[in-house]
């Protein structure tokens, strides 16, 4: 696309053909080897009368050759440039005039370990001002319960709650007759086969069924929190309703946590429902036990506390998917990057503190021997 | 005006036919026709809400039609393959009116992600184009490294139009690209527009409420109402057009101040 030769001492490349994107590529290569080849010519003249179309991929490219020969100290002499394209030329050479700015630093491992330190511990502090915040909204709610958002709630419960029954059902069912099958099997080495109906009892009703229902809801509904707010920020929904006046919290977290509190211990009872009718069938089908011994069994194996720890600790774990779900929410920045890692760290961080917190109730259960 | 008034032969690249648009029962555009010329700056204007977004999506072929052709570069789109669609597409940028700048990228990287998809050069040459086309559009060079989230309303615009001006496309197409700018920066940009068109000959289908803009830049002028184009021509036309809505728009206090000597 360019020839260069030798002309009365001095250099003289003639470009022809089409300087345009399509074959930007090529002709760079030929710019850039003319320029190695030739550091530093006496005279340079460039001569573009056989170039038939041009644009800004050309244009830069003759500009690269002006500067580069510029700088050594050679001023080259541009002939046979079509008219039509001088105004382009000149333009492109205006620009490019100021130093790139700096690139974006990527972090080294030990820079990233020591951020990802601070804001584990920016995250605690964060968390604790936002439970803070929504007690807060709360309080003043039961103060003015005139503005309570009734219809937002009722909305939020069908999403989050109703909604939510077939596939928790589905699921609890499932794994209660997993549970049984399981069970069966090793209890009867020992004879022991009715023991299972004491398995699925006391593991379902304490441990299991709120526990299987809880993560369910931190990745169906906690997810779906973080998405809906995140989006909100994104457009500036919230600056909205700040700048209008009313308390994002109050409007936006505050019915999400109630519906939340209100419907996982519902679901949770759904739920070990579900699991012990799957233990019932399983037991029946593997283990030959009817379903009225199982049940005569069920009344004597477990007993009202064991229900109610597993609904006890319902309506806390709701409060904490709540709270971390609305706060990634609220926390997403300007980009849909940014939406897709607060919604995956708002159902990763649930999970997690719901898992702690089951453990911390054991402990608290245990020591008040219930 | 004259010398920017296109011949009347000229090409048309695109050709609009009886098109009609509509979303469930609502008929938003019906039985539209027009033509767009090679090398000319057409102002596209209409009621807010009339449909001069449809349009334009509906060209670009992201809104489906119920009837009606639409040609671009004497094709239809419909009936293109998937490797012809991708080259016509590579011969027209489109300025969104939100801007649609990838969110996740810096500006830098918005620029060159067309280049980097259609063209095999190094990356020196892409930055180069990014930082030329970043110039071109009035933007400070350090506004490259900067996201999305980071910029105003206005450098939004400016780099989305270094973004759909890339791959030097044939056609632009530019949907409000003045609003949000200040005057200064909107005189600027028309004044952008009119040399892109001039150097590599781009036709520019330009959907604009600005006053200034018409008056300035545009070749011709075409006015939508009631899901059709009602007139078309030069602002000597539009001011003499009939249709009460035109005639509101081209004679109201803001068109006199701009036009005030033909007004
Ligand atoms: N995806 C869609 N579904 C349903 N209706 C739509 C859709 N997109 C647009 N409309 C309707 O089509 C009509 C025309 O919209 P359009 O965005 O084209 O307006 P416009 O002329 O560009 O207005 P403005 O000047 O405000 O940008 C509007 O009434 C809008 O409600
Ligand atoms: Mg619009």
């Amino acid at each position: 696309m360019i020839s260069v030769r030798s002309q009365d001492g001095g250099l003289v490349v003639a470009g022809r053909g089409a300087w345009t994107a399509h074959f930007a590529g090529a002709l760079e290569q030929e710019v850039d080897a003319a320029l190695a080849a030739h550091a530093r010519p006496a005279t340079v003249e460039i001569d573009l009368a056989g170039v038939e179309r041009m644009d800004t991929f050309g244009a830069l490219l003759l500009e690269r050759l002006r500067r580069t020969w510029q700088t050594s100290g050679v001023v080259p002499r541009v002939t046979g440039l079509a008219p039509k394209y001088a105004e382009l030329v000149e333009e492109i050479s205006r620009t490019g005039q100021e130093p790139p700015p700096p690139k974006r630093r990527t972090e080294e491992l030990l820079e990233r370990i020591g951020h990802t330190m601070v804001d584990v511990g920016k995250d605690a502090m964060a968390l604790l001002n936002f439970v803070g915040a929504t007690v807060a909204a709360t309080w003043r709610m039961i103060l003015r319960p005139k503005s309570f958002r009734f219809t937002s709630m009722v909305n939020q419960l069908d999403q989050v709650g109703f909604r939510a029954v077939p596939i928790i059902m589905l699921i609890t069912f499932l794994i209660g007759a997993i549970l049984a099958q399981q069970g069966l099997f090793y209890f009867r080495r020992f004879g022991a086969e009715i023991y299972v109906v004491d398995l699925v009892g006391v593991l379902v009703l304490r441990e299991l069924g709120v526990l299987i229902v809880a993560i369910m809801i931190a990745g169906r509904s906690g997810s779906a929190y973080t998405a809906e707010l995140g989006a909100m920020c994104m457009q500036e929904e919230v600056d909205a309703l700040s700048v209008m006046g009313f308390d994002p919290v109050e409007v936006l977290v505050v019915p999400r946590i109630l519906a939340l509190i209100i419907a996982l211990p519902l679901l949770t009872f759904i739920g070990s429902m579900s699991a012990i009718f799957g233990g019932l069938l399983a037991a029946w089908s593997y283990g030959g036990i009817t379903p009225d011994v199982f049940i005569e069994r069920l009344k004597y194996a477990i007993d009202l506390d064991q229900f109610e720890v597993g609904m006890y600790k319902a309506p806390f774990m709701a409060f904490v998917i709540g709270i971390v779900a609305c706060l990634e929410g609220l926390r997403v920045g300007g980009s849909a990057e940014s939406l897709g890692r607060h919604t995956t760290a708002a159902v990763v961080k649930a999970i997690f503190l719901v898992i702690v917190m089951d453990g911390l109730f054991a402990m608290f259960f245990a020591s008040i021997d219930l | 005006m004259d010398a920017r008034t296109p011949a009347r032969h000229a090409e048309a690249v695109i050709e609009v036919r009886d098109l009609v648009v509509g979303f469930g029962d609502r008929v938003i555009l019906n039985g539209l026709n027009l033509d767009v010329y090679r090398g000319e700056i057409l102002g596209f204007v209409g009621t807010s809400g009339g449909g001069k977004s449809v349009l334009t999506r509906t060209i670009l072929g992201l809104v489906r039609k119920r009837s009606g052709s639409v040609k671009v570069f004497g094709q239809e789109l419909g009936t293109l393959n998937e490797k012809e669609r991708s080259l016509m597409e590579r011969r027209w940028g489109v300025l969104f009116q939100q801007g649609a700048l990838f969110s996740s990228l810096t500006v830098k990287q918005n620029i060159q992600f067309p280049l980097r998809e259609y063209l095999h050069m190094s990356q020196a040459m892409m930055d180069d184009v990014a930082f030329a086309k970043i110039a071109m559009v009035g933007l400070k060079s350090d506004v490259a490294e900067k996201m999305p989230s980071e910029l105003s309303g206005g450098m939004i615009k400016r780099a989305a139009l270094a973004r759909s001006l890339a791959l030097d496309p044939e056609i632009l197409f530019l949907d409000e690209p003045t609003s949000g700018l200040d005057p200064i920066g909107a005189g600027d940009f028309d004044e952008l527009i009119r040399t892109l068109q001039q150097t590599l000959g781009l036709t520019v289908f330009m959907v604009t409420h600005d006053l200034d803009s018409l008056h300035t830049v545009c070749d011709r002028i075409a006015a939508l109402a009631d899901g059709k184009v009602i007139a078309e021509g030069t602002i000597a036309t539009m001011m003499a057009a009939k249709h009460p809505w035109l005639q509101a728009y081209f004679h109201g206090s803001r068109a006199r101040a701009v036009f005030g000597a033909q007004g």
